[in-house]
């Protein structure tokens, strides 16, 4: 009982309540004539689309820069190095390394700048991340149109110049990761490349924390003050979560493309930051503390919901409510853990 | 006998405070303390830091705190029935006036606006009819003439038109004043240190004006450091040390050198042994001209040399820049000077450096700047020494990556908790589940384990229970015969520094204002610490 009682305080009633309505969900499922199969394999398939994204929030929250609101600015990154590939025509595995290899240094360097901007806001990051988000979009809004792409797939068919919304990555590196190794029974579909290289990411970050200066961030995340008194650098600590999470951004967004099989521009990045942060914030991470567990436990949660509920109900209900209840269930969850923020500072 | 005696004979005095006691979390803070006080008179409340003096105000004033940390025993009566306060409102309507240390004006309100404030004079407007009294006109012409003639009542000059904000600090305090006095009914007033912000012309003007006051029939309870003053300006002097009323006394019957006796008291006698001839030992800190820009505890030319393997204290009043010393020299706050170490100079505003350099710091700030509160014991005790030392790691691929060891990191916390004596689940409990004392333990364990040459303890007793107090101070004298290493120990109760250091300076007004070995009288410490202007007069004697 003991043990029972642990466990619930550990894990958080929160997560516990939607657990088990998500379990509800695919138990009514066949009910309603929605197929098991091809739910769990959206769900999968969504977790791991949207995985790094979520992982993309971990620095920041570690070393107390709060959530990434600003993460449309590594998604822009990863943007930038997704059409570059295109427009060189790389293929396959290599198109979709190519594009890593524009977009993780193009994250580091954003994030850098970004810090800049973090380090002279303290208390007030998450406010400041969102604008920065946001106008970041805006700014690139005006790019897209004039950056010298060419490559006729991308861009608009009529003036000859400027890029398309949405550019299909077919025929490039469209499922390069997901169909690795990937499961195909009935309608069940595994997509264990994407997972793999989840997993690989889910690693590196768990592997960097591990380190002397994962340590040290922690640490300015837990006390700046305290980081401060034992030498640690604090700006510079925060200005290196800035970067990772940056450059996690721009890997989750390739990540996402190669499987939801287009790039998305303009004002596609937008809003790309809620549904990250309230997964995160879903699986139990507080503004300044997150786990690699928070990552997995709040992406299967938050995607199962998004995935089931809009199906499920849809049938009971014969109306299509997918989108309101996209809308209500994501910002909810926001605005619940936000106004949960009950750890005191000193 | 004139009439007026025998009228204040018989009738029972303003204030009678009788036996009142308060205890914080069972630690005793007011035992005991009895006095009266009648019509006219000045009380002067005189003690150390942590004496008790706030708390007898906050008890007194019915502050929230009190009520909130279980209130307090024994009696306080206002002419003679029984008060007892639930809220500041209700000492107001009582007659009871207080002047804060910190002031409490509003900094775009007039003069006047902030002696009436929510007491001003309105007049009828026909929109009364309609929304209520809250709605009345203020009537300016009378809250000036009410505001002047508070002000007069002073004898000093201010402009009532004045902004709270563009007025020096003398001002400022005479405005509170002012407008704890235009009550019509204040009979006493509690002014708690009003002439530390004070130069010495305004605070000559502001004892005047208050010995005015005195004899319009205002009782006034006057807490000051500055000795001189209470004998000056009191008709009775009450002493305060750890809560109790050590002495009630008449300024012609006694002197500044004796009261300052009192206060400081003699708490643990004898232990003063640790008398080791340190003549021919090398200086391993030298500091010279040390300013430190640290809020509320400015340093402003601070030199003094620490001898090797000595134990040597730092003592002073609360605010006067002796905490400033050793958060400068670690880098912590803005500073400037010049500090030498082992030999050799060391870079100001440089924490990593200082620590490198086998310095180390125990702050008196514990949760604030002393743990990782949300992280666990080991975390706690290993971080600063794998981040300067590069302990507490272990390398893998060839040295390509460097992770923490836990193992390691486990048996170091296993064995401070052992040997401080930590009370606590096991080592991953987090720090801030422990109590003070435990605390305070787990930062001295965290700055052992870097090993340092010289160790800075800035109030190592602090908020802790009297037995963990022990421990820690014994500690601190145990590194020090053993491993020899150098301990300045940071503190404001200088019995403490009188047990367990070698010599011990006091920090005055961000300044030394002496340094003496322990063994000295704890009057001359206590005259230190009132500043250096003490001492001329006490020497005269």
């Amino acid at each position: 009982m003991d043990r029972l009682k642990n466990f619930i305080e550990d894990f958080g009633w929160p997560r516990i309540i939607i657990g088990i309505f998500l379990l509800c969900l695919f138990i009514t499922a066949p009910f309603v004539g929605v197929r098991v199969g091809t739910s769990i394999s959206d769900t999968l398939v969504r977790v791991g689309m949207n995985g790094v994204l979520v992982l993309a929030m971990v620095p920041m929250v570690q070393s107390g820069c709060g959530l990434n609101f600003g993460l449309p600015l590594g998604i822009i990154a990863g943007l930038l190095g997704a059409t570059t590939s295109v427009q060189f025509g790389m293929k396959g595995l290599l198109g979709i390394l190519f594009a890593f290899s524009i977009a993780i240094p193009l994250g580091l360097a954003f994030g850098f700048l970004y810090a800049q901007i973090l380090n002279r806001v303290k208390g007030e990051e998450m406010m400041i991340a969102t604008y920065v988000g946001f106008s970041s979009v805006a700014l690139m809004c005006m790019a897209w149109l004039l950056l010298p792409f060419s490559s006729p797939v991308m861009i608009w068919g009529y003036g000859g110049s400027g890029l398309r919304t949405t550019i299909s990555t077919d025929g490039f590196w469209n499922h390069v990761l997901s169909d690795f190794m990937s499961v195909q029974a009935g309608s069940f579909y595994f997509p264990t490349g994407m997972f793999l290289f989840f997993v690989l990411m889910l690693t590196v970050v768990w592997a960097f924390f591990r380190t002397k200066t994962g340590t040290a961030m922690t640490a300015v995340g837990s006390n700046p003050e305290f980081a401060r008194a034992s030498g640690i650098d604090v700006d510079r600590m925060r200005t290196i979560s800035v970067m990772l999470s940056t450059a996690l951004g721009a890997i989750g967004i390739i990540v996402y493309q190669q499987s939801f099989g287009f790039i998305q521009l303009y004002m596609g990045p937008l809003y790309m930051a809620f549904p990250a942060v309230a997964a995160i914030l879903l699986g139990g991470a507080s503004v300044n503390k997150a786990s690699i567990t928070n990552v997995v436990v709040g992406t299967f949660l938050f995607q199962g919901i998004l995935t089931m509920t809009p199906s499920v109900i849809n049938n009971l209900i014969k109306t299509d409510m997918s989108e309101v209840i996209r809308i209500i269930v994501s910002n909810g969850m926001i605005l619940y853990a936000l106004t949960r923020k009950t750890r005191v500072k000193r | 006998m004139t009439l007026e005696n025998v009228v204040r004979t018989d009738s029972p005095p303003l204030l009678k405070i009788d036996g009142v006691g308060k205890e914080y979390f069972g630690n005793k803070v007011l035992e005991e303390v009895s006095f009266t006080l009648e019509a006219g008179e000045i009380l002067g409340l005189v003690g150390e830091n942590g004496a008790g003096k706030s708390t007898l105000m906050n008890i007194l004033f019915g502050m929230p705190v009190i009520a909130r940390t279980g209130g307090y025993t024994g009696r306080i009566e206002i002419n003679g029935r029984e008060a007892a306060f639930s809220s500041p409102f209700d000492a107001i309507d009582a007659g009871i006036g207080m002047v804060h240390q910190e002031f409490s004006l509003l900094p775009g309100f007039t003069v006047t606006e902030n002696i009436l404030l929510n007491r001003e004079s309105t007049k009828y407007n026909p929109l009364v009819e309609v929304f209520g009294e809250r709605i009345r006109a203020l009537d300016r012409a009378d809250m000036t003439k009410r505001a002047k003639s508070a002000i007069s009542k002073l004898e000093f000059h201010i402009d009532s038109n004045t902004v709270a904000a563009e007025m020096p600090v003398g001002h400022k305090q005479f405005t509170e004043i002012a407008r704890e006095i235009s009550r019509d009914n204040t009979k006493l007033l509690v002014l708690d240190e009003p002439t530390a912000v004070l130069t010495e012309s305004e605070a000559e003007i502001l004892i005047r004006a208050l010995r005015n006051l005195a004899v319009k029939g205002i009782a006034m309870v006057f807490i000051s450091h500055r000795l001189e003053e209470v004998v000056d300006l009191c008709d009775k002097i009450v002493v305060l040390r750890d809560g109790r009323v050590v002495r009630e006394a008449e300024p012609k019957n006694t002197d500044v050198y004796q009261i300052a006796s009192w206060m400081v008291g003699r708490k643990i006698e004898g232990d003063h042994s640790r008398r080791v001839d340190r003549e021919d030992t090398e200086p391993i800190l030298e500091v010279s001209h040390l300013w430190v820009d640290m809020p509320g505890e400015t340093v402003r030319d601070v030199s003094f040399t620490v001898q090797r393997g000595e134990i040597f204290g730092i003592g002073g009043l609360a605010g006067q820049g002796k905490l400033g010393i050793a958060n400068g020299i670690m880098g912590l706050h803005p500073a400037g000077g010049k500090v030498v170490f082992d030999g050799k100079s060391i870079p100001l505003n440089d924490p990593a450096h200082v620590l490198k350099r086998d310095m180390a710091f125990v702050s008196e700030d514990r949760r604030g700047v002393g743990l990782l509160l949300d992280e666990s014991i080991d975390w706690n005790i290993a971080f600063t020494s794998m981040q300067v030392q590069g302990r507490f790691l272990k390398s893998y691929l060839g040295g390509l990556i460097q992770w923490r060891d836990d193992e390691a990191m486990r048996d170091a916390a296993d064995r401070y908790i052992e040997l401080l004596e930590i009370r606590c689940t096991s080592h991953r409990q987090r720090a801030v589940e422990l109590s003070g004392g435990n605390q305070q333990k787990v930062c001295l364990a965290k700055a052992f384990v870097i090993g340092p040459k010289l160790l800075f303890v800035s109030e190592p007793t602090r908020g802790i229970d009297i037995g963990a107090k022990k421990l820690v101070l014994d500690t601190l004298k145990r590194v020090n015969e053993e491993q020899g290493m150098t301990v300045v120990v940071t503190s404001s109760e200088l019995e403490e520094l009188r047990a367990v250091c070698d010599r011990i300076t006091i920090v005055d007004s961000g300044r030394v204002s002496g340094i003496r070995p322990a063994n000295c009288p704890a009057e001359e410490f206590g005259l230190l610490m009132m500043g250096a202007q003490d001492i001329a007069a006490a020497v005269e004697r």
